[in-house]
């Protein structure tokens, strides 16, 4: 590779990652280019790790990171390389992918990935043209099916159900998921080579992960955002504590003072404070449960759960028509995920399935109007839509009043607001509305809080 | 001070730390571009001890900063004596400069830029600190000086090795980020995990070494409130030994859970995935 071109592949490279959402600066370029010019770029796995070093400075952005490295430095160009197992049927294939699965090093996993993407990848898409793809290749091999016979072999008259059998399911699955990587990774080089790489660039990348919509989440995204789940609660938590620490240090201690400054002649050199009183934040939720905002109403759950560890006191409520405490089901050191389907059934929410604003508003006043004091921040997640039943606005107004602070977080984008049955501008001269989409305006809000 | 990643990886494992790819080619670049390496991960994955590694590796001289909510100015950078300021007032008439290196109380950051030998400064758990430290971090971080009102600004006489981490409990500040190489370490996979304990615990067998790293894996794939750290699967390791176990079967895993496990519902819930005997 020429110096030129190396450059332009930089400046290139830098530019999709900035497409892909991923915030490089100019300076972070320039260290990324510094560090080019010390490594071995003939060294694929260091040329990655410097990028990454130098570019990408969350974890979340990995994962974008990675798939548009792999499109602009790819590994090898089809025909440098042969193309693998040639004359062997689909069983003998199958057999050495499961040897694979169990026990492959990453680059022969690669190598036979490359290989089979060129055997079965290329199919047709529409008349007269051909494209690459991955299912081809996977339900070719379906490493899936390989799952019983490679258990079979490997516990090898070990009784089953066990920890041995979990354990290797463990490493299969973690096998069969590489694969797949492979498989996909290498797909999107070839489709890179046929139709540049611009282009797959811009459509292969996911936005990172505290940039998507909670309204479009999937299993497996929620899955991963559980674990982002509790730093924010505990940065939300510190947030708090830290705020107040700042604004009282604690009395002076006058009489300890005096008794140092014996030490100096009654010079008070050293000044003693006491300590500050302990904080105690008080948050009450009330959540929108139904199905709508099902995926933002499960992640906010998980925050409240989250919460619920850092706070003593912490009570939640879910409603949907009818309001219900929900506080009892996220004991501390309960499991979250039997947590969420005990709350599913066993919880008093609804009472003709619709959503209603208004009602839940009036109940949750009647029945728990003590539970909001001068020390308890209000926190309302949902969409406000409210089915063009009543809003009961003069209600919310009077618990906000007696709260300490009040907040709602609305999942839907701004320009959606007060769109068909929503009701936000309304709420919203109540209580101040954010929009909340994704973590990152979550973790924004929680910034600003206290 | 390293000549290309492969040594560095060759060097920390003199000192008995497995490195792998991106590590060694951060720490590499860390040293080769004179930037500061912060290192981010969940709770005991050895981020510490890379620092440590590095130091010892290199036979540098340690410095380290423990961060803390409320550390401030005075703990981390430096400090005016003032009882001895006081005392010279009191003691001499004559209007002495009170303001001299005599007075001056040396702390970590102060101590790093101003020492002749090679140093590796250790930042730890940065995340901890309250906001204000970061900015007092930049000018550091960026050009190796600090300023002090009333002596003017130190820069450094050799540049210090800087290692930050961070077990991100908190966003650190884009400027921070931006000043920094980032290197972000996750659980290692069996195999390295394997070769860690082999590392660590040299006389368990591998056999049994491997399939402690299985197992930790399949308990970090669970969805579990505290996964285990490396620093766990060695501390199991020496149990194992110290029990005298040589196969690591379900009864043994059910009655030594709490050493890599340390929740009640973590229990339950490994318990139940993995099909153990009750204790």
């Amino acid at each position: 590779m020429s110096d030129t071109s190396l450059v332009d592949r930089h400046v290139g490279f830098v530019h999709a990652l900035r497409e892909a959402g991923l915030p490089v600066s100019l300076a972070e370029g320039l260290d990324a280019v510094r560090a080019l010019r010390v490594i071995d770029l003939t060294e694929r796995e260091s040329l990655r790790a410097a990028y990454a070093a130098t570019l990408v400075k969350k974890p979340g952005y990995r994962p974008g990171f990675d798939m548009l490295f792999d499109l602009w430095f790819p590994s090898s160009t089809t025909g440098l390389y042969g193309e693998g197992p040639k004359g062997e049927d689909l069983s003998e294939l199958r057999d050495h992918l499961a040897r694979l699965l169990t026990d492959g090093g990453e680059a022969e996993m690669r190598e036979f990935a490359r290989a089979m993407v060129g055997r079965f990848g290329r199919q047709p898409a529409g008349p007269g043209r051909q494209n690459w793809f991955s299912y081809s290749v996977l339900r070719a091999l379906s490493p899936e099916t390989l799952m019983a016979r490679i258990l079979q072999e490997v516990l090898a008259g070990q009784e089953r159900g066990g920890l041995a059998e979990k354990t290797a399911r463990q490493r299969v699955n973690a096998g069969i998921k590489r694969f797949e990587d492979a498989v996909a990774t290498d797909v999107r080089r070839r489709i890179a080579e046929d139709s540049g790489v611009e282009r797959i660039a811009r459509s292969a990348v996911r936005p990172p992960l505290d940039q998507l919509d909670f309204l479009r989440i999937t299993k497996a995204d929620l899955a991963r955002l559980r674990r982002e789940v509790y730093p924010l609660a505990r940065r939300l938590a510190a947030r708090l504590t830290i705020k107040h620490r700042k604004g009282k240090r604690g009395r002076l201690d006058f009489r300890r003072t005096m008794r140092a400054s014996l030490q100096s002649g009654g010079v008070p050199l050293t000044t003693h404070f006491k300590p500050p009183r302990p904080h105690k934040p008080e948050l009450v939720i009330l959540c929108d449960t139904s199905d709508s905002v099902s995926s933002f109403a499960h992640f906010t759950l998980l925050l409240t759960y989250a919460l619920r560890e850092q706070f003593t006191k912490v009570r939640a409520f879910g409603f949907v028509d009818t309001v219900d405490e929900i506080t009892r089901f996220f004991v501390p050191g309960a499991d979250v995920v039997e947590a969420m389907t005990r709350l599913a059934n066993e919880a008093d929410m609804v009472r003709f399935g619709r959503t209603n604003y208004g009602h839940s508003f009036e109940r949750f006043a009647e029945r728990y109007g003590d539970a909001i004091g001068s020390k308890t921040s209000l926190l309302i997640l949902g969409d406000a839509r409210s089915n063009y039943q009543p809003a009961a606005v003069d209600t919310l107004r009077a618990l906000a009043a007696k709260a300490r602070h009040a907040y709602w977080l609305n999942p839907e984008p701004r320009q959606q607001w007060d769109t068909g049955d929503s009701i936000a501008t309304d709420y919203d001269a109540v209580v101040p509305m954010y929009e909340c989409r994704n973590v990152a305006q979550l973790t924004a809000f929680i910034e600003d809080l206290a | 001070m390293f000549d290309s990643p492969a040594a560095v990886t060759e060097r920390l494992a003199a000192v008995d730390y497995l490195s792998d790819d991106a590590i060694s080619t951060s720490v590499f670049l860390a040293a080769a571009l004179g930037k500061p390496l912060l290192v981010e991960g969940p709770a005991g994955v050895g981020k510490t001890q890379l620092a440590k590694a590095v130091a010892l590796a290199t036979g540098s001289e340690l410095i380290r900063l423990q961060c803390y909510e409320g550390l401030d100015e005075a703990r981390a950078l430096y400090e005016w004596n003032y009882k001895k300021q006081l005392l010279r007032i009191q003691a001499t008439s004559a209007d002495d400069d009170i303001f001299s290196e005599e007075f001056l109380l040396e702390r970590p950051l102060l101590k790093a830029i101003r020492a002749g030998v090679p140093t590796v400064l250790l930042i730890d758990e940065t995340d901890k600190a309250d906001v204000e430290v970061e900015g007092l971090l930049l000018e550091l971080l960026s050009d190796f000086q600090v300023t002090i009102p009333e002596l003017g600004t130190i820069s450094a006489v050799r540049k210090p090795y800087v290692v930050l981490t961070s077990n991100a409990t908190r966003e650190l500040s884009e400027a921070l980020k931006r000043r920094c190489l980032y290197l972000h370490i996750e659980y290692p996979t069996p195999e390295r995990e394997r070769d860690i304990v082999l590392s660590q615990v040299p006389t368990i067998r591998a056999d049994l070494a491997e399939q402690l790293a299985r197992t930790v894996a399949t308990l970090r794939s669970l969805e579990l409130k505290k996964a285990p750290s490396v620093a766990e699967t060695v501390d199991w390791a020496n149990t194992l030994l110290a029990l005298g176990r040589d196969e690591l079967d379900a009864a043994t895993v059910a009655g030594t859970l709490g050493v890599v496990l340390k929740h009640a519902s973590d229990h339950v819930r490994a318990a139940k995935e993995l099909g153990l005997p009750h204790e």
